[in-house]
């Protein structure tokens, strides 16, 4: 067993997946079995093997400090669910900002 | 005349509609018609707006008519993944979170097709945010493959795949992350490439996995996949891991179609168990060929190409769970159970719960796990020190050899369903095409015949150096050559009518 | 709810308090972090967007070069060092003002490290050692709607304006700063100071605290007197303006030590600074403990300044504050204490300036700090914002120096330019502000004078020079200011006692 049901529940609310009780039995079974799999790459344990994080190795790519044209705020909500005074309107948050 | 257009390619609708032999409009209609024809049984597009088909050509017309030089895909009609944003057509990555959803700008690939001429038909079926290799994952139900349509037409650019098999658009576009162009390529007998990573734009390409995604043409010729490959590859400051070199020269490559001298390296690791043995008989008569025509073959080991899966699958989800993360129920997209007392909270958990597939939060859940603390070290820093491994084994082998070949996909197109809920089967799909995409070098898959078991097609995988695109060209439109003059003529004259 | 506190001279003799500070600054370049939408405070809502700030699907990130120049110098004014490479990282979060839902950070390889900054309180230096400093982006900013007071507990709903999000913040983290004792609070608010002035002297921010282009977190920590082992530390934020930062450490303070005594352990915790009552309440704490998973940024590429690059940033750098300081004070010739006046009342530009107009120092530095503080003062204005020039203050010092006024019409003049009467020589002309230099008219009046004051002229004439003083007054009073004082002293005197 290489994860439980109860880590996999943390997952899901980490994530922001509102996952069933059926859902979560399906989904841990799965992702017992994959984490199992993908934890083959921990034969590979030489520590002297720089990580890649990008495929090719190109730095400093900058653009220039000059202003591109914006969307209208029309565009901008267009896609909004709800909106309100010219901004999104979302449900009520709970959390401070961290 | 119709019935004749579709079946011709996209080089020579581009040289009719220039000449004006055919007019674009002419070529459209021809298109509109077989999509009308077949698309009920391929279900390969999403989403056809015949009007707004219709007026992209009349304005490749107008321009033709006024005197315009044409470019050699102007007119010509292309199938467009659902993974590219369009400003005048819904853009839903096969995602039921996104239904609807229309991008106030186009991706960078749409707006070079634009420029180009090309009359987009559509947007193309694909496994839900491009994570499958079947389009059993699209939120819109499956796409079903010409060669047999109880088969998948690989995936997640089966929607193209498809497409440009059953003749409903001589090109289409794809994006491959960990194969989604080469396997679906290989499985419905065309050809498909995905370039250099970095060597076409990301901009407006709905992200999967940034550090892998890289769109790519498919073509049923070699020459197609290299024009479309041409037309809207090369530097976009919008992308800030785009190359600013010049896009190598594929066209002329696979003009050229030669492979006198050049040597070629078989990949000791991609054959034997787990592979069908009509994927591997063909494969070794590719190989033959090759050296029949004056390549020298060696066989090479890349011993780390068997960690690629599993850092794959590692780094893959790693980087979905955080780019996936902004379809949250505030700015665009599907919202649900916002009844006024549920917080931003609750409903962005209940809307992705109800937007999002089962294979999207299988990924989701494995990338938030790999990138956990107390997990990152043990599996996504893991995963990017297997990278390196590749990155290394590929640097050894191109310095022995020129090209490296392997079959594509280690079976051919399997029933739809069949590997529905066997994540880990499905993965395996993508066993060759992944080291690839984790080094960011070019590869193409080229059809090479017909699996004795099963009559499905076969393809051959060419991989090269990064920035080494035409070499793949090169190679592929060799084996083409040789094949399609032994056959007679391309494999798809093999494909059952529809 | 109230909160229990320990006086602050009983909480200092028990209690050694460790500080940290984290302060964000917002760059004032012409366009955000990563997309080329402006960045003007105070447009309306959701007009200053496009694609990428937005974090709409597809969209891509490209670093603004300006943004890391101006992070590059912050780093050099504070003795960092530039490192030769870096990445981005992703701070994976859900938040509805983050578009995103990651934030586009540094995380274990920041691009400034291991400075300081040397502040000064009551004559001490104090050196603050900095951790690190390193680039980010800022968020969107909601409006919570109904509940009580547009606070974010008991609202109905929120609006989120996206104008902000993406703007480029520079955060800047202190070491610890230890060994201040009682004096914590000050050097807490002496280094926001300090490094609000630097800031300001690059040019790189308006570092405007009330509009939340700086703002600042401050960890605090209490140590019983004795012990070597630090406490636990609680993180305030939202703490706004300079007073805010001491009064915020001071509270702390007096509420952990009173935490502390009662014999219970201090929550390490997130807490809210208020500003109309100075206090600080828990933030809610959370069912989990964060988990940002940060990774780096796939869509960015590393960053490596190149060293010629960042030394001709540093020797672009302006004279900084403290060196500024140094100067200043030898040239005028000032006290600590006369020094500490000028930089406070934020005369120093100003004095400078009229200097750099032709005063002299120290006339030019008496104008500022004490006629026109006054007049700021009396109008609640800062003194750069009153409607009077250096050159204006440098023309009045001249007309003084040459005779023309005395200060009483100087100080009369001075009135009529901030009143808005014009330029110091039309508000001479219009109220006739001239010394009476005429030797004749001045003899009459002094004649006059000794004629009606003769108990006070035959005390001078009786060897009581101080009687003069009476003298010289009715000479003023008679010409209403106009007379030259000196003169007609020197008139009187050589009248009666030669």
């Amino acid at each position: 067993m290489s994860i439980t049901r109860d880590e996999v529940a943390h997952l899901a609310r980490l994530s922001r997946l509102a996952l069933g009780e059926e859902e979560l039995d399906h989904f841990a079974a799965q992702l017992d079995v994959i984490i199992g799999a993908v934890a083959r790459v921990q034969e590979v344990t030489a520590e002297d093997i720089p990580p890649t994080s990008h495929a090719l190795p190109l730095t400093n790519v900058f653009r220039p400090d000059e202003e591109r044209p914006c969307l209208t705020p029309e565009q901008a909500l267009s896609g909004a669910p709800a909106a309100e005074e010219q901004r999104f309107r979302v449900p009520r948050i709970l959390e401070e900002d961290s | 005349m119709s019935g004749e257009l579709v079946r011709r390619t996209a080089a020579e609708l581009g040289e009719l509609i220039a000449s004006g032999e055919a007019s674009a409009v002419e070529v459209a209609e021809a298109h509109l018609d077989r999509i009308a024809a077949v698309d009920g049984d391929v279900k390969a597009f999403l989403h056809v707006d015949r009007e707004l088909v219709l007026e992209q050509a009349r304005k490749v017309d107008a321009r033709r008519a006024r005197g315009d030089r044409l470019g050699p895909l102007a007119g010509v009609p292309v199938a467009h993944k659902d993974v590219f944003t369009t400003e005048d057509m819904p853009t839903t990555c096969g995602s039921k979170i996104l239904e609807g959803w229309r991008p106030p700008y186009d991706a960078t690939v749409t707006a070079r097709l634009r420029a180009a001429g090309l009359v987009i038909l559509g947007k193309t079926n694909m496994d839900e945010f491009a994570m499958g290799s079947s389009t059993e994952n699209s939120a819109f139900g499956p796409t079903h493959n010409p060669w047999d349509l109880t088969r998948v037409p690989g995936g997640s650019s089966g929607g193209s795949s498809a497409a440009v098999a059953a003749y409903e658009a001589p090109l289409g576009t794809g994006t491959d992350t960990g194969g989604s162009i080469r396997q679906p390529a290989s499985v419905t007998g065309i050809v498909g490439c995905k370039p250099t990573y970095g060597g076409s734009s990301r901009y407006g390409v709905i992200a999967f996995a940034s550090s892998l995604d890289t769109p790519g043409p498919f073509g049923r010729t070699v020459l197609d996949a290299a024009l479309l490959h041409d037309a809207f590859s090369g530097h976009d400051p919008c992308d800030s891991t785009s190359i600013d070199r010049p896009v190598p020269p594929v066209v002329e490559a696979a003009r050229r179609a030669d492979v006198a001298g050049l040597r070629v390296g078989v990949v000791k690791e991609f054959a034997g168990e787990g592979y069908q043995p009509g994927v591997l008989a063909r494969y070794t008569e590719a190989v033959e060929l090759l050296e029949s025509l004056g390549a020298k073959v060696a066989e090479i080991s890349c011993p780390h190409f068997t960690y690629a899966l599993p850092a794959y699958y590692l780094i893959a989800p790693s980087e979905c769970s955080s780019n996936l993360a902004r379809f949250d129920a505030m700015r665009y997209g599907l919202r649900v159970g916002d009844d006024g007392t549920r917080s931003a909270e609750e409903v962005m958990a209940l809307t992705r719960a109800a937007g999002f597939g089962a294979e999207v939060k299988r990924r989701i859940m494995l990338g938030t796990y790999a990138l956990s603390s107390g997990y990152y070290d043990a599996y996504y820093g893991k995963a990017q020190q297997v990278r390196t491994l590749i990155s290394r084994d590929f640097d050894a082998a191109f310095e022995q050899v020129d090209v490296l070949v392997s079959p594509t996909t280690p079976t051919t197109a399997f029933p739809i369903g069949e590997r529905a809920d066997d994540p880990m089967a499905m993965y395996l799909a993508d066993l060759c095409t992944i080291p690839s995409d984790l080094a960011g070098n070019a590869a193409i898959s080229v059809p090479c015949g017909l699996a004795g078991e099963d009559n499905l097609p076969v393809g051959l995988q060419i991989m090269a150096p990064v920035l080494g695109d035409d070499r793949v060209y090169r190679v592929g439109a060799a084996v083409e050559k040789a094949l399609h003059d032994r056959w007679g003529g391309p494999l798809l004259t093999e494909a059952p009518e529809l | 709810m109230t909160t229990t506190l320990l006086p602050y001279d009983e909480a200092m003799a028990k209690y050694e308090p460790v500080l940290g500070i984290e302060t964000h600054v917002e760059l004032g370049t012409t366009t955000k972090m990563f997309c080329g939408c402006p960045t003007t405070f105070g447009a309306p809502p959701n007009t200053q967007v496009c694609p990428v700030c937005l974090g709409l699907p597809g969209s891509l990130p490209v670093t603004n070069r300006a943004a890391i120049e101006g992070i590059i110098k912050i780093g050099l004014a504070l003795n960092c060092t530039i490192v030769e490479w870096c990445r981005f990282a992703r701070k994976n979060y859900f938040y509805p003002d983050m578009p995103k839902n990651f934030q586009i950070s540094q995380y274990d390889e920041p691009l400034c490290v291991d400075g300081y900054l040397d502040v000064e309180v009551d004559g001490r230096t104090y050196r603050v050692e900095i951790e690190r400093v390193h680039m980010e982006e800022d968020t969107g900013k909601s409006l919570h709607i109904g509940g009580r007071t547009g606070r974010i507990h008991g609202a109905d709903y929120s609006l989120v304006d996206y104008n902000r999000a993406g703007i480029p913040l520079v955060e800047i983290v202190t070491k610890p700063i230890v060994a201040t004792g009682e004096r914590a609070p000050l050097v807490a608010r002496a280094y926001a100071t300090e490094l609000r002035e630097l800031v300001r002297a690059l040019g790189v921010s308006d570092v405007r605290m009330e509009e939340g282009s700086m703002r600042c977190d401050v960890n605090v920590s209490l140590m019983p007197r004795g012990s070597a082992e630090w406490g636990i530390r609680t993180e305030t934020k939202n703490v706004n303006s300079l007073r805010s930062v001491e009064r915020a450490v001071r509270h702390e303070i007096e509420r952990q030590a009173a935490v502390l005594d009662g014999g219970d352990r201090v929550t390490q915790e997130t807490r809210h600074f208020h500003e109309e009552s100075g206090e600080t309440t828990s933030g809610r704490s959370k069912e989990e403990a964060q988990d940002y998973r940060y990774f780096p940024e796939p869509d960015l590429v590393p960053l490596a300044p190149e060293r010629e690059w960042v030394e001709r940033l540093r020797a672009s750098l302006p004279e900084l504050p403290a060196a500024r300081r140094a100067r200043v004070q030898a040239e005028w010739g000032l006290s600590d204490k006369e020094l500490q006046d000028v930089v406070n009342a934020g005369a120093l530009d100003l004095i400078e300036e009229t200097i750099a107009a032709g005063a002299d120092p120290t006339a030019a530095r008496k104008w500022w700090m004490n006629e026109l503080s006054r007049h700021a003062n009396e109008q609640g204005e800062e003194l750069a914002a009153l409607p009077i020039t250096a050159e204006q203050v440098a023309r009045i010092q001249a007309m003084v120096v040459a005779g023309e006024l005395n200060h009483k019409l100087a100080r009369q003049v001075f009135e009529g330019v901030l009143a808005g009467e014009g330029t110091p020589d039309e508000v001479v002309a219009a109220h006739g502000l001239k010394i009476v230099s005429d030797a004749g008219e001045l003899e009459a009046v002094v004649d006059q004078v000794i004629a009606d004051n003769p108990d006070a002229a035959d005390k001078v004439r009786g060897g009581k020079i101080a009687a003069a003083g009476a003298l010289v007054g009715a000479v003023m009073k008679a010409t209403r200011g106009q007379a030259d004082a000196a003169r007609a002293r020197e008139l009187i005197l050589k009248k009666l006692t030669s």
